[in-house]
C-alpha cells in the first residue's frame, strides 16, 4: 500500500534551463514530506517527475523500490492533487470521487458505496449528487482529496492544494489533511511555498532554491539548525550579521563582524563547505534569541540603539539600529505583563548565547 | 417591458448612431435576405403553378398539389408513390448523415490535436494548411476532385502503379468522388467549433484523468467529448444542413445515375419552370433537416443555447 519514494541524482532540464539539479531524496513510507521553496524553484516540476508527467533528464525515480522509468502516470501508484484541483465539471461529486474505480471497471453499485464512505471521510455526507460547481472552495478541496484517495495510491502528491483558500479555511484544512494522512497512513508529498504549512504538517521538509535541495530535515531542525544561508533567511525571521571567520573550534566559530567578534555555532552543512578561518560568513540570530543584556552576562554582546517598538498583544517586537548597517535588528519578547522600560532612542546592550546563533558560509539569501 | 429595457441599455452602451446602424443592418439582413424570400417560397409552394403574368390573378389559387406530388407523384402514373423523388430524398438525407458522421470522426482528432497537443508555429502552420485550400473556389475544388478521382486521375494511376488494380476504377460512377467531395467541402465548419470547445478545456483535467489511471480512450469518452459536445453538435448541425443542401458538388461529382435532392429542386425551378413545386420541395427538405437536427439534439441532450456558446 503505502510506498517509499526515492529520487536518485535527479536532473531536470528544459533546454538550457535547469529546473532540478542533482536532487537526492529518500521519502520513507507513510511519511508526510514537504517541499518548501519560493515560487519558481522547481517544486511542481519535481512532483511531475514523481507522478510521471515528465521524465528526469538524468537520474532515477523509484517508488516502492521500483524504478519508474518508462512507466506512465496512469500506471504509477501515485495520485496527484493539482494546484487548481482539476475536478471534472460535468460529473457529479460522486462520479468525480470514484473515477479511478470506474476506470478499473468497478460496478456502479460498489462505486456508490465507496463514494459514500469517502464522503463520510471528508465530512461531506450525502453531497454525492451535487455538481462540482455547487460546492464551496473548501468542499471542492476535500472532493479532490477524496478523488485521489479513491485510487488507493501508495503515494499522494499534493501541489499547493490550499493556496486558493482563505486564511481561516487554510488553517482548518491543514489539521484536516494531517488527520486524513494519519488515518489512511499513506505517504504524502506536499508542496508549498508557505513555511507555516510545511513546518506544522510535515515529518520532514526539503527546502529548495532554484532547483537545488538546500536541506532536508524535520521542521525543528530546519528552524533551529538551518544548514545554509538560504534556509536560515527563508524559514522564519532571522537577524543577519556579516563578517569573516577569525577562529574555528570544535564547538563554535568566531566571526569578526563590524560589531566585534561573535561566537556562533557552525551550521551543519553535511560535511561539505564547512567554515575555515578567513572565509566570509553570515551569522543568523532569531529575534527570540536576542536579549537585553546590560550586565554583559552573555558570551556575545552588541551595542545598539532602540529604533522603534511594537506591541503585538502576546509579545513585543523591538527594532534596533546598529553601527554600519542599514538593516534593523529585531528582538521579540514575550509579553509577561511587566511594562516595557525602554524608550526609543535609548542606547542598550544586547546579548545572545552562541548555541542560539548559527554561522553559515556566505551565500545566496531568500528574497525579502 | 424587458425588451424596452434591453433596447435602452443597448443604445446607452453603443451610442445612437452605432445602435441604429447595428439594428438596421441586422434587421435588414434578417428581413430582406431571410424572412421575406422564405415567406415568398412558402406562399409559392401552396399555389398552383402559373407563368409570372398570371400571378396574383384569381386563377393563382392555393393548393396542396405540390406537396401531394412529392409523395404520390402525378395522378396518371402507375406507381402509387412518387418513388423516384422519395428515393432521392431519403438517399440524400441518409448520405448527408453519413457524411456528417465521417466528418466528426475525421475532424475530432484534428481539432483535439490542434487545441491540446500542437503549439506555436507548428499549430499555426497546420491551421493555415487547413484554411488555404478553401481560398480556391468551390466549383474549382469540385473539378479538382474530378481530376483526382477520374479514370486517368492521380488516384487510379497511383493504384495501378502499385499493382493494386489492373484497370481504372470508376470512382465517379460509384459516387466515391461525390462523398469525398462533400466530406471535404465543410470540414472547417466541423473543425473550428470543436477546436473552440476543446481549447477551453483545462489541460489539468486531462492529466488528472490520466493520473487516476484512465487509458486514453476513456479520457476522451468521459472528459474531452462531454466537454466538447456543444462544439460537436454545432459542427454536425452545420455540416449536415449544408451537405443536404449542397448543389455544386453533386452536380460536378455525382455519378450519371445518381441524383441529390437539391438537383431535383434545381430542375424544378430551372428546367421545368415549376417554381411552386421547387418551393414545395425546398421547404420539405428544410423542414425535414430542421426536424431531424432538433430530434438529435434532444436525443443527445444538447440545448440550443449551448451551441451558440
Ligand atoms: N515545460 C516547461 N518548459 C520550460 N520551463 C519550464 C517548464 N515547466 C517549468 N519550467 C520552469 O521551471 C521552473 C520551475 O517551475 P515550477 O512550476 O516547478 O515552479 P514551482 O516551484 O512549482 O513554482 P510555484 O510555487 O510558482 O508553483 C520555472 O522557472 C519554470 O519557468
Ligand atoms: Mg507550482
Amino acid at each position: 500500500m503505502s510506498a517509499e519514494v526515492t529520487l536518485e541524482n535527479v536532473w531536470i532540464r528544459f533546454g538550457d534551463f535547469v529546473a532540478a539539479r542533482a536532487v537526492d531524496i529518500n521519502i520513507r513510507q507513510g511519511e508526510f514530506f514537504s517541499f518548501l521553496g519560493p515560487s519558481g524553484c522547481g517544486k511542481t516540476t519535481l512532483l511531475r517527475a514523481v507522478s510521471g508527467f515528465l521524465s528526469p533528464s538524468e537520474g532515477r525515480v523509484l517508488i516502492g523500490g521500483k524504478d519508474m522509468a518508462g512507466i506512465g502516470p496512469n500506471k504509477r501508484p501515485t495520485a496527484l492533487i493539482f494546484q487548481n484541483l482539476a475536478l471534472f465539471p460535468l460529473m457529479t461529486v460522486w462520479e468525480n470521487i470514484t473515477f479511478a474505480l470506474e476506470v478499473r471497471g468497478v460496478s456502479a453499485a460498489r462505486r456508490r458505496k465507496r463514494a459514500d464512505e469517502l464522503l463520510e471521510l471528508i465530512a461531506l455526507p450525502g453531497q454525492g449528487e451535487k455538481m462540482v460547481d455547487e460546492l464551496s472552495g473548501g468542499q471542492r478541496q476535500r472532493v479532490a482529496i477524496a478523488r485521489a484517495l479513491a485510487a488507493e495510491p501508495g503515494v499522494l502528491l499534493l501541489d499547493e492544494p490550499l493556496s486558493a483558500l482563505d486564511l481561516k479555511l487554510r488553517q482548518h484544512m491543514r489539521t484536516e489533511l494531517r488527520d486524513i494522512q494519519q488515518r489512511v497512513g499513506i505517504t504524502f508529498i506536499y508542496i508549498t511555498h508557505d513555511q507555516g504549512e510545511a513546518l506544522t504538517m510535515s515529518d520532514n521538509v526539503a527546502v529548495m532554491r532554484e532547483g537545488v535541495i538546500e536541506q532536508v530535515a524535520d521542521g525543528n531542525t530546519i528552524y533551529d539548525r538551518p544548514a545554509t544561508a538560504f534556509v536560515a533567511s527563508f524559514v522564519g525571521e532571522n537577524n543577519l550579521l556579516r563578517g569573516t571567520v577569525s577562529a574555528v573550534s570544535r564547538a563554535a566559530v568566531t566571526v569578526d563582524t563590524g560589531l566585534g567578534a561573535i561566537r556562533a555555532r557552525a551550521a551543519d552543512s553535511g560535511g561539505k563547505g564547512s567554515l575555515a578561518v578567513g572565509d566570509d560568513a553570515y551569522v543568523f540570530i532569531r529575534p527570540e534569541s536576542l536579549k537585553f543584556d546590560e550586565e554583559k552576562k552573555m558570551d556575545n554582546n552588541i551595542s545598539a540603539q532602540i529604533h522603534q517598538q511594537e506591541f503585538e498583544g502576546s509579545f513585543w517586537q523591538v527594532f534596533f539600529s546598529i553601527k554600519g548597517s542599514e538593516r534593523k535588528l529585531k528582538l521579540s519578547m514575550v509579553n509577561d505583563g511587566s511594562a516595557m522600560s525602554h524608550q526609543p532612542g535609548q542606547r542598550v546592550t544586547l546579548g545572545f548565547a552562541p548555541e542560539l546563533a548559527v554561522a553559515t558560509p556566505a551565500g545566496p539569501l531568500a528574497a525579502e | 417591458m424587458a425588451l424596452v429595457r434591453h433596447l435602452q441599455n443597448f443604445f446607452r452602451r453603443n451610442g445612437a448612431a452605432l445602435s441604429v446602424f447595428l439594428l438596421g443592418a441586422v434587421g435588414f439582413w434578417i428581413l430582406f435576405m431571410i424572412v421575406l424570400p422564405q415567406l415568398f417560397m412558402v406562399d409559392f409552394s401552396f399555389r398552383v403553378n402559373l407563368p409570372p403574368p398570371k400571378w396574383g390573378t384569381p386563377e393563382h389559387h392555393y393548393t396542396l398539389e405540390h406537396y401531394r406530388y412529392m409523395v404520390y407523384g402525378s395522378a396518371g402514373s402507375e406507381s402509387s408513390f412518387n418513388v423516384i423523388d422519395l428515393q432521392v430524398f431519403f438517399k440524400t438525407i441518409v448520405a448527408a448523415i453519413f457524411v456528417t458522421i465521417f466528418d466528426v470522426a475525421l475532424c475530432y482528432p484534428i481539432a483535439y490535436y490542434l487545441a491540446q497537443v500542437a503549439h506555436g508555429g507548428w499549430a499555426r502552420l497546420m491551421v493555415l494548411s487547413l484554411i488555404v485550400p478553401f481560398w480556391v473556389n468551390e466549383i474549382l475544388r469540385a473539378f479538382a476532385f474530378r481530376i483526382i478521382f477520374g479514370a486517368s486521375g492521380v488516384l487510379n494511376k497511383g493504384l495501378m502503379a502499385l499493382g493494386i488494380i489492373d484497370e481504372p476504377y470508376d470512382f465517379i460512377r460509384e459516387n466515391f468522388a461525390l462523398y469525398a467531395g462533400l466530406g471535404y467541402a465543410f470540414i472547417l465548419l466541423m473543425i473550428f467549433p470543436i477546436y473552440n470547445a476543446i481549447e477551453s478545456l483545462d489541460k489539468n483535467q486531462i492529466e488528472a484523468a490520466r493520473d487516476l489511471g484512465s487509458p486514453w480512450w476513456r479520457i476522451h469518452w468521459r472528459v474531452v467529448i462531454p466537454f466538447a459536445k456543444p462544439g460537436i453538435t454545432s459542427g454536425c448541425t452545420m455540416v449536415f444542413m449544408l451537405t443536404a443542401g449542397a448543389l455544386a458538388a453533386p452536380q460536378i461529382l455525382g455519378g450519371p445515375s445518381s441524383l441529390w435532392f437539391t438537383q431535383i429542386i434545381y430542375q424544378a425551378f430551372n428546367q421545368a419552370g415549376n417554381w411552386s413545386r421547387g418551393s414545395a420541395y425546398a421547404i420539405i427538405l428544410l423542414a425535414s433537416c430542421i426536424a431531424l437536427v432538433l430530434l438529435l439534439m434532444r436525443a443527445f441532450k444538447v440545448r440550443l443555447g449551448e451551441i451558440a456558446r
